[in-house]
């Protein structure tokens, strides 16, 4: 257990909603939801949630910490907002299910090898690299989070699809090689360094 | 018409060689037609798109679209922030709107922007390409441009999920928005008023991290436009466009279909019927080719 999540356990062990409500992104609104379901029954991948936002909600007040924070559900969520869009009662859902998934991986609760959870992660580091999205280098990545020989199998299956592109000139294989980037990009990483030890330092507090 | 300045916040994909930069081009033409000008904002930056939360978290997240605010009031002081991506779009409203609502948030910020000496002020417009087009230029003054009507195509305007929810264009519905419909007739095509998949999510980012689950949600959004008789499908998104054209063979492989549907950008329909020619049109962009968009801009 990380060392975060241990305190977070004792300084919330009676309420894990106070602990929603203080950490994760948006949470206050859990204890608004009323339980209708429109929200699961909007979502374009809901029959692949487990754990519906409705559902989740509903754990959140019931104290099932495990079980929501490990869920691979709210990894599932395609950011299509319909969600927040049909809900009557006016919660940020996509945000919250965002913060939920952020919380757990910050805890170290997050399910491990979750395609979305990794591809997150890479997506990140490759743009706090040089401020901007390398896309050759970030499908790269996609390919081979799983070793090399997978990595050349997928190249492989996806090797038309890279010559289209790059006939459309929509890839370019010089990207390898640095590729686009912000002038300031230690700035930025100076920056972003800035505002992650405020929020971590607002996380330590409450736990 | 006067000339218009912008704030242009390009975003990664519709960088030179990146996977939109066919929609970059065709924008480039459809503005220099309508006399909008682009000012691009200097030194911007990814706005994490819809899956920086993973391991960005809140404040960082905002951080980075705080960042391009900031620059855009210093250097294109008065102009209103206009995004053509939908994701880029999206970040940098909610994050405009977040840390107007909360304080401590936008204190919090500020104290990170402090680190490279930049200011957000938070007093800047944030802005859709499409709702310029729609609000600020008119159908009507669309409609006065046209050159080459695009006669006899029927269109299905795919709208997606960004440009749509939780923002949207005003006065438009979340279920069922008609701008790009108006759109698509102002430049003479057919619009397709019933096309059922119209607010459809394409899988997003998931289409690289669930190719599977994606690509059946992509299946039935190419399924539908074939059954409504569409020679083309539009969209304002990069991110819809890539996802409904590029993997069309491995759909097909997957499903059993034969789909070879083009996919285009609304900027790419404008810069054909304003006259303009395929190169500009960005129609050599296509990896399904738009043979149909392609005989008018060369008549």
């Amino acid at each position: 257990m990380s060392d975060l999540n241990s305190a977070m356990t004792e300084r919330y062990h009676n309420s894990f909603l106070r602990e929603v409500e203080a950490n994760v992104e948006e949470g206050e609104w859990v204890k608004m939801c009323m339980q209708c379901g429109v929200c699961a029954g909007s979502c374009p991948l809901g029959n692949a949630w487990e754990h519906t936002p409705q559902k989740l909600f509903m754990m959140i007040r019931a104290g099932k910490r495990e079980a929501v924070l490990s869920s691979d559900s709210m990894w599932m969520c395609t950011s299509c907002y319909n969600c927040i869009a049909r809900c009557p009662r006016g919660l940020p859902i996509t945000h919250i299910m965002h913060g939920l998934a952020h919380y757990a991986k910050r805890l170290g609760l997050a399910p491990k090898n979750q395609p979305t959870a990794q591809f997150s992660q890479i997506f990140w580091d490759n743009l706090m690299k040089k401020g901007r999205v390398n896309e050759l280098k970030l499908g790269l990545s996609v390919y081979f989070k799983d070793g090399f020989g997978q990595g050349i199998k997928n190249a492989l299956a996806n090797k038309q699809l890279g010559q289209n592109m790059m006939k459309a000139k929509r890839m370019n294989a010089m990207e390898f090689f640095g590729g686009h980037s912000i002038k300031d990009t230690s700035g930025l990483q100076k920056m972003i360094k800035k505002a992650q030890e405020i929020e971590d330092a607002k996380i330590q507090g409450n736990s | 018409m006067a000339k218009k300045e912008v704030s242009y916040y390009p975003g990664c994909s519709s960088q030179t060689g990146a996977s939109s930069s066919n929609m970059m081009r065709a924008t480039q033409t459809m503005c220099d037609e309508l006399d909008i000008q682009l000012n691009e904002i200097p030194d911007w930056n990814c706005c994490g798109a819809s899956i920086g939360y993973g391991s960005g978290g809140e404040l960082p997240r905002l951080t980075l679209s705080a960042r391009n605010i900031a620059l855009s009031e210093q250097h294109n002081p008065g102009q209103e922030i206009v995004a053509t991506c939908a994701a880029c779009w999206l970040s940098t409203r909610e994050a405009k709107e977040r840390l107007h609502e909360d304080a401590n948030m936008f204190r919090d910020a500020n104290t990170a922007l402090n680190e490279i000496n930049l200011k957000l002020n938070n007093q800047t417009p944030v802005r859709h390409m499409v709702e310029v087009l729609v609000e600020d230029i008119g159908f009507e003054a669309i409609k006065a441009k046209i050159k080459k009507p695009l006669q006899g195509l029927k269109i299905a305007s795919y709208v997606g999920c960004q440009t749509n929810r939780p923002f949207g264009i005003a006065e438009e519905s979340f279920e069922n928005p008609v701008y790009l419909d108006h759109l698509i007739e102002s430049v003479g095509a057919d619009s397709i008023p019933t096309y059922e998949k119209k607010v459809q999510c394409c899988g997003g980012a998931l289409a690289f991290s669930e190719p599977e689950k994606s690509q059946e949600m992509i299946h039935g959004i190419i399924e539908a436009a074939y059954d409504h008789g569409a020679d083309l499908i539009a969209t304002p998104c990069p991110l819809c466009q890539a996802n409904v054209e590029i993997y069309q063979d491995q759909i097909n492989a997957r499903f059993g279909s034969k789909f070879n549907m083009p996919v285009v950008y609304y900027s790419q329909l404008m810069s054909v019927a304003f006259g303009r020619n395929s190169k500009d049109s960005a129609l050599d962009g296509q990896i399904i080719r738009a043979k149909s968009l392609e005989d008018i801009a060369g008549k």
